[in-house]
């Protein structure tokens, strides 16, 4: 029974002290983010890492995700005859929720792997402290662009998940299902707000904190050789995917 | 001004007073990992204008010591004195400052593996001054030739050699013509051959540049080619100083033990299996 306690104890103190890490890492970055000189350069190269690369991906992830949920809500709504709002269920859903998660979640295995493995190699192999060495804050010049690039994109990335998953169940519903395309648009836009977009872009640029947050965290305080670098990988994406869903379950009840 | 920073006045043991010609100075420097001590009270002095090359058993704390001389690493407890200020202290704003003092050539060069080589020796030079591109592109032509390299500047880091990244390393380090040249094991995982050139090439440096070179080195051969001064690290404390004469005739086991390279001795870090 102590040992249970004991083990218990130990995660929560180990999990304290990490959030306590990852905190420090974000203030270090609003700090030295708002200390010039601006590296636009690292910030654009970033977000064309981020953002441009991840494109297909996503676009992929939202046409498919919109084609199945506008089948899976066919299959329901057509039990009480109501095939009309399949559209709106949709778009609904992809604004609110799985646009934002989905796409995150793929940028996260993406992108924010990518930030630890690239940021612990040059932990281990020295390059960090090279930056150290010439005078150049590594937090400024190696997390500060990551952390930048991944608040703005993810909103970019969720909108267009947003549109094509939207696509995606039009081409189902209208084209599969031969729904009428005149009510299933009409109800879609009846029905749909701007908040529900807002909010989900808003949630988007959370999850794109998170993400690079702990991607960065992770790579920046590897140890241990190659190993260290695969630990700190798998370790990125698993944390910042469950932070990613805990998070939204949060953020949605503040929300909405 | 300058005269009084490079001449650090110490107070020895007694009313009399020093001056002794020192950039940096370590003063009890105690450094613990997970309980392990590491370091157990290091005190050296480093003269300016010199080589001085620590010497010590691998893993026995020589990096750590020579990080601490640039704020890569903090003491626990004691002062990390250069040019009489301590930088132990420092916040990170000042230690930049400071640091644009140093260079660095690390254990594997370090070099940035995303850059090209020419982007390696331009880092400093494109973050510390305002020189325009094509004054850039002629102070890396000229450290790379420095350093014994041409044609090199597009290649990749990963194209290179050992000998030869060490070069593109310490091409990097001097861009900035720092005045203190800090080594980390250079000779370390080089052929015999290419570790003579670059103990070579970190003798001339020294004498073109008139920097402080701090190198640490477990390779008897290397460090007495090319050290004034000899330290060595052991148990965490330096237990001797003096030029490479001095050292050779010190009658200290361990020290003794070190230079000749044997297994038997005061050093022991295996167990011997009784028969």
């Amino acid at each position: 029974m102590i040992k249970f306690i004991e083990t218990v104890g130990r995660g929560l103190i180990r999990f304290v002290e990490e959030f306590g890490l990852v905190m420090f890492l974000f203030l270090a970055a609003v700090v030295w983010a708002l200390r010039p000189p601006w590296r636009v350069r690292a910030i654009f190269k970033q977000m064309e890492f981020v953002g441009v690369n991840s494109l297909l991906v996503v676009i992929l992830t939202g046409i498919f995700t919109g084609g199945v949920l506008a089948f899976q809500a066919y299959h329901g709504f057509r039990l009480f005859s109501a095939e009309s709002l399949v559209g709106s269920t949709v778009a609904l859903a992809m604004t609110r929720e799985l646009g934002p998660v989905l796409t995150s979640l793929m940028v996260t295995g993406r992108a924010g792997s990518a930030m630890a493995a690239e940021l612990g190699t040059m932990r281990v192999t020295e390059q960090i402290d090279a930056l150290y060495s010439m005078a150049t804050n590594p937090i400024k010049y190696l997390v500060v662009p990551r952390i930048i690039a991944g608040i703005l994109m993810l909103p970019l990335l969720t909108i267009i998940a947003d549109f094509v998953g939207i696509i995606g169940g039009y081409l189902v519903g209208v084209g599969l299902l031969k729904i009428n395309s005149g009510i299933y648009v009409a109800k879609m836009i009846q029905i749909v707000e701007l908040d529900d977009i807002l909010n989900g872009l808003i949630k988007s640029a959370c999850f794109g904190l998170i993400l690079s947050l702990v991607g960065c965290y992770k790579g920046f305080y590897t140890r241990g050789g190659a190993q260290g670098v695969g630990k700190a990988t798998t370790q990125a994406v698993v944390v910042a995917s469950v932070s990613i869903l805990v998070c939204d379950y949060f953020l949605t009840a503040a929300m909405f | 001004m300058i005269c009084l920073a490079f001449c650090y006045r110490r107070r020895l043991s007694g009313p009399k007073n020093i001056v002794l010609m020192v950039t940096i100075q370590l003063i009890g420097i105690h450094k613990s990992f997970n309980d392990q001590k590491v370091l157990d009270g290091v005190n050296l002095d480093i003269e300016a204008g010199k080589i001085t090359v620590i010497i010590g058993q691998s893993g026995g704390g020589k990096s750590i010591l020579l990080k601490h001389m640039i704020g890569l690493v903090r003491p626990d407890k004691g002062q990390v004195l250069v040019e009489g200020m301590d930088i132990s202290r420092l916040n990170d704003r000042k230690l930049n400052e400071i640091r644009k003092n140093f260079g660095m050539l690390f254990q594997e060069a370090a070099l940035f593996d995303s850059m090209t080589v020419g982007e390696n020796v331009a880092f400093p030079l494109n973050e510390h001054t305002r020189l325009t591109r094509s004054q850039i592109r002629q102070a890396v032509h000229q450290k790379l030739l420095q350093v014994g390299l041409r044609d090199v500047v597009d290649k990749m880091p990963s194209e290179l050699s050992g000998g030869m990244r060490k070069r593109v390393g310490l091409a990097r380090a001097m861009a900035l013509d720092p005045r203190i040249i800090l080594f980390d094991e250079p000779t370390t995982g080089l052929d015999p051959i290419t570790a003579d050139a670059i103990d070579r090439l970190i003798v001339d440096t020294q004498k073109l540049t008139k920097a402080t070179c701090v190198a640490i080195s477990h390779d008897i051969a290397s460090t007495f080619k090319i050290a004034h001064t000899v330290a060595m690290l052991y148990q965490g404390k330096i237990i001797a100083v003096g030029t490479p004469e001095e050292v050779r005739a010190s009658e200290h086991p361990a020290l003794q033990q070190f230079i000749q390279g044997k297994a038997e001795g005061p050093i022991m870090d295996y167990y011997v299996l009784d028969m």
